[in-house]
């Protein structure tokens, strides 16, 4: 139990109940484990990892992140979260906007001895980049640098709702290959939303895949590829067949 | 010289040729439009006059651009923390900005006596609604993902004011400033048209009812430098201030 994030029975209703976003949705996560969420847009991807971040009260079930509930883990600053869009704030460079979750609250205290935000910056390759404004960095760099911003509370739990959406082809396969990397560093347990089937095979140890109106858990795959994975692997006939299933699965939501 | 300067510097001196041009072509006597020339002789002959009233105009409008800035920030402020204050008095704040404050001049006079109150409160009056449309939009237009991004990280609301709404005000803030620094100096002037014995309302009022004409426009001429200056300082200071947003200044 507080080796593990578990999501139990969860059910989110909007507007007086009349509409369902998650319907009874339940699965479990183990501490460093790397879940992509799978779904079509009206699955609930987004209000799940809102629940998991303490953004929203389930309507129904409960939330353990490592045996804590969200409220307690969020006070914590255990829950780092990445946007689609980078949220960076225009007005500070990009070490000032990394350096953010520490100036907020008792944010230092909590994250003693955890990454520097230079540290952070030069984990996502942005080391030269640290005095620059989100508008002379790419679409690219400023979710690089989000990322670096989510990290610096050294959070157990690290949330993305479709980071790399809004970025072009060449840019979101890098990102990727490097968001393992970054995984195997820091040894975080991330859960990635995403509507694309390769980013989830790729990435994740194991694939959720959710069903809409209501959102609700189609099926739990575990992708059988090796763990050191490089972008090639897609290339691979086991992981074409096993993104097809993905697919066939999908269709079914 | 650059190109974006040089334009307007030509198009202000060809415009002031021909307006004396067609003064002098057309005749027209001196007492309905004076040619440039004899308006810059006035401006320097009468400058000690120009000056010694301009102090007062200042002063009431720069007087009056703080106050009502103040007020309409401090409003602002607490309309975006207090959603049922803002529901309440932002459409009252929309028709109150409809009526023409030119028009309420004389009854503010009335009300307040002959000194300074009257125009201060005017330029005052004049900066508020903009500025609080602005300031009230500034604070709450913020990026929807940052607010959530701030109460992952437990984020208390002042925190939230500090680091997130206010930075994100201050393009509006300073779009607004600079529309109010021109409008303060309208206000006092228009103060000062009522009964007023000194400032440059009062200077207007006097020199054209002895069609002084000369003195008139140069009066105007001086109260014009005035409200570009201010502009352009605020318009400096938002270019120290604002660095981030490239499409701005």
């Amino acid at each position: 139990m507080t080796d593990t994030v578990s999501i139990d029975h969860v059910s989110v209703h909007f507007e007086q109940g009349t509409v369902t976003a998650l319907d009874d949705v339940s699965f479990e996560i183990g501490r460093g484990g790397f879940l992509a969420i799978l779904g079509p847009s009206g699955c609930g991807k987004s209000t799940l990892l809102r629940v998991v971040a303490d953004l929203l009260d389930p309507s129904q079930g409960e939330v353990s992140l490592f045996g804590d509930p969200p409220a307690m883990a969020r006070q914590r600053r255990d829950i780092g979260f990445v946007f689609q869009d980078a949220a960076l704030l225009p007005w500070r460079t990009a070490r000032e906007n990394v350096d953010l979750p520490l100036e907020v609250g008792n944010g230092r205290e909590l994250a003693k001895g955890g990454p520097s935000a230079t540290d952070l910056l030069d984990l996502v390759g942005l080391g030269k980049w640290a005095d620059s404004f989100p508008h002379q960095l790419s679409g690219g760099m400023r979710q690089r640098v989000s990322i670096a911003r989510a990290l610096v509370t050294a959070p157990k739990i690290l949330l993305m709702d479709e980071p790399f959406g809004a970025l072009d082809e060449i840019t979101r396969d890098r990102l990727n290959e490097e968001l393992l990397r970054i995984w195997r560093e820091t040894q975080t347990t991330i859960l990635f939303v995403t509507h694309s089937i390769q980013e989830a095979l790729y990435l994740g140890q194991q694939v959720l895949v959710l069903a809409s109106h209501p959102g609700r858990v189609r099926e739990m795959v575990t992708p059988d590829l090796p763990q050191e994975r490089a972008l090639d692997v897609r290339e691979t006939e086991g992981f074409v067949r096993q993104a097809a299933h993905l697919r066939a699965v999908l269709e079914t939501c | 010289m650059r190109r974006e300067h040089t334009l307007p510097a030509v198009a202000l001196t060809s415009i002031l040729a021909l307006w004396g041009l067609a003064v002098y072509v057309l005749d027209v006597p001196e007492y309905i439009v004076p040619s440039p020339l004899h308006v810059a002789r006035t401006f320097v002959r009468d400058f000690g006059v120009i000056a010694r009233n301009l102090v007062p105009t200042a002063v009431e409008s720069l007087l009056g651009f703080t106050i009502g800035n103040l007020a309409s920030i401090a409003l602002a402020t607490i309309f975006v923390h207090q959603k049922t204050v803002e529901q309440a008095f932002f459409p009252l704040a929309i028709i109150v900005r409809s009526i023409p404050i030119v028009a309420v001049a004389p009854i503010l006079v009335l009300m307040l006596g002959n000194d300074m109150t009257p125009k201060v409160v005017i330029a005052g009056l004049i900066c508020f609604f903009p500025t609080l449309v602005n300031m009230v939009k500034g604070l709450s237009s913020v990026n929807p993902q940052a607010l959530e991004l701030m109460k992952v990280l437990s984020a208390s609301k002042t925190e939230i004011f500090f680091k997130l709404r206010l930075y994100n005000s201050l393009p509006y803030l300073f779009a607004a400033l600079k529309i109010a620094a021109s409008a303060s100096v309208i206000g006092a002037i228009v103060g000062e048209w009522i009964g007023s014995t000194e400032g440059i309302g009062a200077l207007i009022i006097q020199a054209t009812y002895n069609f002084d004409t000369g003195l008139l426009y140069a009066a105007i001429t001086a109260a014009c430098i005035f409200s570009v200056g201010f502009t352009l300082v605020i318009t400096a200071i938002e270019r120290r201030v604002v660095k981030w947003s490239p499409e701005i200044g």
